[in-house]
């Protein structure tokens, strides 16, 4: 009782401060988001008052079994911010398409709506996947309940917290005006803090665990933890314009910042897309395909390549720019050398399959990941090739850059996460089956139709604009003007869209499909494949009378 | 110290010892899994997730 009128306290402290730097903030968008902060309290204000915020598993869990609560809600959130980011990549490639649905309103401007969409597929889609198949996988590897349950909800919660304070943000025009770190300082500290709970979360778990060995799968998810948390940290030291506004500068300046930028964003790339996924990948293939990875050397061999040279890549971002040449060569140098980790992990994954080739045949999921790991491959060939400074001339600022972003993002963190949804939702919700298997088929064929229609759009889109803004005439002037290179686009930015709605509607499909099977329900289906059988002629031969 | 000279301290640091240490201690990393006897260490981390298939 005592500790509940505490906690009550802390919930109402906070509501004060929210309320009163609301009503001193300097800026509207400032004040909104402390009513944010207020509506927030009020929330665990009341959920402490019903006495609903420490549950058994908290005050005392039982160790001898999971804590699944925070991965349930987990997967509930990707697959909802997952429907929300698709859903507004879509209108912003109609924008694209069509200016007229800018609607001519500041918050609904393309500006605004692309980050929304960025952020809301990166970090609210792929984030909560990654919180929640982290917690999945660290406590099934390392045979021990999730240390810390309280911070654990605290980081679940203070995360989506995070992610409507980035998006509001998005929208009312707060921005830092950094690539996939647009939040502003305040929001910055408050995802610092949830970060730190995160790891502490994390490696407490590993810290109690009953299995000596540290599964390979654990070693990405920390790497991936500490580095985005030390990449956050030191892209967004800006010091604000006032304590209680949304305005803020950066401490680095000019080409430094810019360099600070890009190292940020291309470890973001290395480390939040590729090594948290590949922790997925290493745990749930072999689990889905029932078959150990096919080399545990080459896993720990992809694990310290892509730590050494992930980190050095970011300069091939500033290429043509005032980075200095030798800067530039070396994140070209080094972003080709990761060509070889990279599909050394994909063989690694695919291999894993030898022996149960049939399985891409006969089981969705498994089609699912063999797909995520061949996009994995694809995207990270074409990444080091688009790195090259003769080939960045013409790829960089263009449209490839995006088609080349997207053939990673839907198909390598895209299908691995549905494969993980797939595979986690019937046994967290312990249910005997997926609702349909045959709707995992469908997800699988409309998102694999959708990237393709995407990233080929995207290449001819990007190749034809970045050879008409090369292009010179006799006279040595250029030939076309930049509107007419946009006019050109148009068709492509239209079966652009068309592959997004394709993917939307498999993401549509599995919303569908999850939410059934945690309703406990099965649907009625063929089964994917059996053994012939054809009732006319099962029956014995009659000697036919000559 | 002068901005100048930090720059090219750490600029010659990184391109000689810096560089030589990082590159040694990468490959000894890779060739860990490779020394003698790890073989069965490596098949049982591998085999590791199945186990809670077959216990309890």
């Amino acid at each position: 009782m005592e500790s509940a009128l505490k906690r009550s306290g802390l919930w109402l402290a906070g509501l004060l401060i929210a309320v009163l730097a609301c009503a001193a903030a300097v800026d509207t968008g400032f004040a909104i988001h402390m009513g944010i902060v207020g509506l927030a309290c009020i929330i665990g204000l009341i959920v402490t008052l019903r006495g609903l915020d420490l549950s058994r598993a908290i005050l005392s869990p039982d160790q001898g079994r999971y804590d699944d609560d925070v991965i349930r809600w987990g997967v509930i959130a990707t697959v909802f911010w997952g429907m929300a980011g698709f859903l507004v990549g879509l209108i912003i490639a109609l924008q694209l398409a069509l200016p007229v649905l800018n609607l001519g309103l500041e918050w609904t401007a393309f500006g605004r709506l692309r980050p929304l969409h960025t952020s809301a597929v990166i970090f609210a889609f792929g984030g909560n996947a990654l919180i929640a198949t982290s917690f999945y996988v660290v406590q099934r590897t390392c045979r021990a309940r999730l240390a810390f349950p309280g911070l654990a909800r605290f980081v679940f919660w203070g995360y989506q917290l995070f992610i409507v304070l980035a998006a509001t943000g998005y929208l009312l025009g707060i921005t830092q005006a950094k690539e996939y770190a647009e939040p502003e300082w305040y929001v910055d500290i408050w995802l610092t803090i949830v970060w730190v709970a995160y790891l502490a979360v994390f490696v407490g778990t590993i810290i109690k665990r009953t299995e000596p060995h540290i599964y390979v799968a654990n070693w990405f998810y920390l790497s991936f933890i500490i580095t985005v948390a030390m990449l956050h940290i030191v892209n967004n030291l800006n010091w604000p314009v006032s304590f209680v506004g949304s305005r803020s500068f950066p401490v680095f300046a000019g080409v430094q910042g810019a360099l600070v930028q890009w190292w940020y964003g291309h470890n973001a790339v290395g480390f939040f897309l590729t090594a948290g996924f590949l922790a997925m990948m290493y745990y749930f293939v072999p689990k889905q395909a029932e078959r150990p990875i096919f080399s545990y050397r080459l896993s720990i061999i992809h694990f310290w390549a892509l730590i050494f040279l992930y980190i050095w890549a970011g300069p091939h971002h500033l290429h043509y720019t005032a980075l200095p040449d030798w800067a530039q060569t070396l994140g070209m140098v080094f972003s080709v050398m990761l060509w070889m980790p990279s599909w050394g992990g994909m063989i690694n994954g695919l291999m894993t399959l030898n022996g149960a080739w049939d399985k891409v045949r006969t089981d969705p999921i498994i089609r699912m990941m063999v797909m995520a790991l061949a996009f994995y491959g694809m995207s990270t060939f074409e990444g080091p090739m688009m790195s090259i400074k003769s080939v960045n001339s013409l790829s960089h600022y263009t449209d490839w850059t995006i088609g080349h972003v997207h053939s990673g993002a839907l198909g390598w963190n895209g299908m691995i996460t549905f494969a993980c949804v797939y595979y986690m939702v019937p046994r967290l919700w312990a249910k005997p089956r997926l609702y349909s298997l045959r709707m995992v088929n469908w997800h699988f064929w409309l998102a694999t139709v959708g990237i393709v229609f995407y990233a080929s759009s995207m290449w001819v889109a990007g190749i034809t604009q970045g050879l008409m803004w090369r292009e010179y005439g006799a006279d040595g002037y250029l030939v076309n003007s930049f509107a007419e290179t946009v006019l050109a686009l148009k068709p492509m930015y239209f079966l652009r869209a068309f592959g997004g709605l394709l993917f939307l509607s498999g993401a549509v499909v599995m919303t569908v499909n999850v939410w059934r099977t945690i309703l406990g329900h099965q649907r009625d289906e063929a089964p994917m494949r059996d053994a012939a059988f054809d009732p006319a002629k099962d029956r014995p031969l009659v000697a036919v009378a000559a | 110290m002068s901005t100048h000279s930090t720059y090219d301290l750490l600029r010659h640091l990184a391109d000689s010892w810096g560089l030589v240490m990082m590159t040694v201690i990468f490959l000894g990393l890779c060739a860990w899994p490779f020394r003698p006897g790890a073989r069965p260490m490596n098949r049982d981390a591998a085999n590791s997730i199945f186990k809670d298939e077959s216990d309890v």
